[in-house]
């Protein structure tokens, strides 16, 4: 496990590469609210959100299994999230099981699986986002999106400390490895292993974040973070809007508009 | 330069970490510090710019280290941590080593020759948009102290500075040390190191500063060395 499956695609020559953080950014934000805030039966509305997302990952040339694999990490958290909702909504009862006292209702299920699909697709172009953007560049546009100056500095850290994390994760996984014969590949072990390595981790970083303070106090840090993106025109590629960026989130905004549209209008 | 009158410091668990540490170094000096794990030589370090402070009292070019000087001793004391990555916090190097002089309030023009100076001088220009962690040790190390150099300190405290390097990149620090022209602190564990670069050692074993005098005379006391848990480098450097 290494950081740089965070970093495979980034340097891609594709149009999405090319177009600029802060429409992309802004592009992403509006598919998700999109997403997010369409009528639960609107079905035919996600399956042509789920074409739009498809067609920009294919656009930006990333492999469309890859990009399946890695929105497909929201299923399991969002699931988890949401596993109370065919118990607990009110509707006509499907299955039940009056020992337990539980049962399943049409509207929990569709609820729930609404859920599930919102979002996968909003980790889906979250995802291509993250994949075709520099982080620096996009933090660059946050900031000139008017991100309050905190926020863009927490988020830094935690970019850079991702990597940090992803090393010392996969240090711990190959001791791990290296130690798991003869016990038995016992998915109980395993879970057990992964439990302590995540305790460890916690705690190591706890204690990393007390050097990086000292680290921080040493070089002057006060109360308040003086971010450097005013010295960015030199120390930076500058963000320039190109005609590619205009067409490119007309096109964008009036797909969005016609999904939403017709979510809104026919399945309310 | 640096004048520590009866330091003690002790953990807020009660453990004592220095007793009665008194130390004077002159300007330019480059004075080693060296003793067992657990000896206090971080700790000592920590309170040569404020971030701990104990009883006694420390001074840096004259100015007491106390609550309303931290920010100008901060700047006349650069301290470089044994991890780069503790060191290295945002996601670019040239925000890095700009970090220090925009905190100190700087004018963006003069920031921007103070990051170009400073890693001219740790051998790193052009790697202004480079993530850090994109860099191997070597690289890291260097820029940590780039980070350090751009505050244009008096002094340069170095806590394990050769830890974790290979040969060359070792030998590049060492010549790049060498030519810096600051009054030097280094802790380290790697004798040669030590004998290479600082004429003067200081030993703290268990809190206390138990020696202090020439590298040559120190280092070749085997009793002494053995004693505080360190050995003599074997071939010292002619």
């Amino acid at each position: 496990m290494r950081g740089d499956f965070l970093e495979r695609y980034i340097q891609g020559t594709s149009l999405v590469h090319r177009l600029d953080p802060r429409l992309k950014l802004v592009a992403t934000l509006a598919f998700v609210l999109v997403a997010t805030s369409l009528p639960v039966r609107a079905w035919p509305a996600f399956v042509l959100l789920a074409f739009l997302a498809l067609g920009a990952v294919l656009a930006a040339r990333i492999p469309l299994g890859v990009a399946l694999r890695r929105s497909s990490i929201a299923l399991p958290f969002a699931g988890v999230v949401a596993l109370s909702l065919p118990f607990t909504r009110a509707g006509q009862t499907l299955w039940s099981w009056p020992a337990l006292g539980l049962s399943v209702t049409d509207e929990g299920l569709i609820l729930f699986a609404a859920v599930l699909v919102k979002s996968w697709l909003s980790v889906l172009v979250s995802g291509l986002l993250i994949a075709t953007t520099p982080f620096p560049q996009m933090i660059q546009a946050m900031r000139r999106l008017r991100l309050p100056g905190i926020l863009g500095s927490i988020l830094s850290f935690m970019y850079r400390y991702l990597f940090v994390l992803v090393d010392e994760a996969g240090r711990l996984m190959t001791a791990r490895a290296a130690r798991s014969v003869g016990r038995g590949r016992t998915v109980w072990w395993r879970a057990r292993v992964l439990g302590r390595m995540v305790g460890s981790l916690f705690i190591r970083s706890y204690e990393r974040s007390e050097r990086i303070y000292a680290a921080m106090l040493s070089r002057g840090f006060g109360d308040e973070i003086r971010a450097s993106h005013r010295l960015a025109p030199t120390s930076m590629a500058q963000l320039t809007w190109e005609r590619r960026d205009t067409l490119s989130g007309l096109l964008w905004t009036a797909l969005l508009a016609g999904v939403a549209a017709m979510g809104w209008l026919l399945f309310r | 330069m640096i004048r520590v009158q009866n330091l003690s410091f002790a953990y807020p668990d009660g453990r004592r970490a220095l007793s009665g540490i008194d130390l004077e170094v002159r300007a330019g000096e480059k004075v080693a510090v060296v003793g067992p794990n657990g000896a206090g030589k971080s700790t000592l370090f920590l309170h040569l710019n404020g971030i701990l402070r104990g009883q006694g009292r420390v001074e840096v070019g004259g100015l007491a280290v106390g609550e309303r000087t931290l920010r100008q001793v901060r700047a006349r004391v650069g301290l470089v941590f044994q991890d780069p990555d503790d060191q290295l916090f945002s996601p670019t190097v040239f925000e890095d080593v700009a970090f220090g002089p925009l905190h100190m309030g700087l004018p963006p023009a003069e920031v921007h020759r103070r990051v170009d100076r400073a890693l001219a001088a740790v051998g790193m220009a052009g790697y202004e948009r480079h993530m850090p962690h994109h860099l191997s040790i070597g690289e890291r190390k260097r820029i940590a102290i780039a980070t350090v150099l751009a505050m244009e300190p008096q002094v340069l405290v170095l806590d394990e500075p050769s830890s974790g390097l290979d040969p060359r990149a070792r030998r590049n620090l060492i010549r790049l040390l060498r030519d810096l022209p600051m009054t030097m602190l280094v802790a380290s564990h790697d004798m040669r190191l030590v004998w290479e670069l600082c004429p003067r050692t200081v030993i703290l074993d268990g809190g206390r500063l138990v020696a202090d005098g020439q590298t040559a005379d120190l280092l070749q006391d085997p009793g002494l060395m053995e004693a505080h848990g360190l050995e003599t480098p074997y071939a010292p450097p002619g």
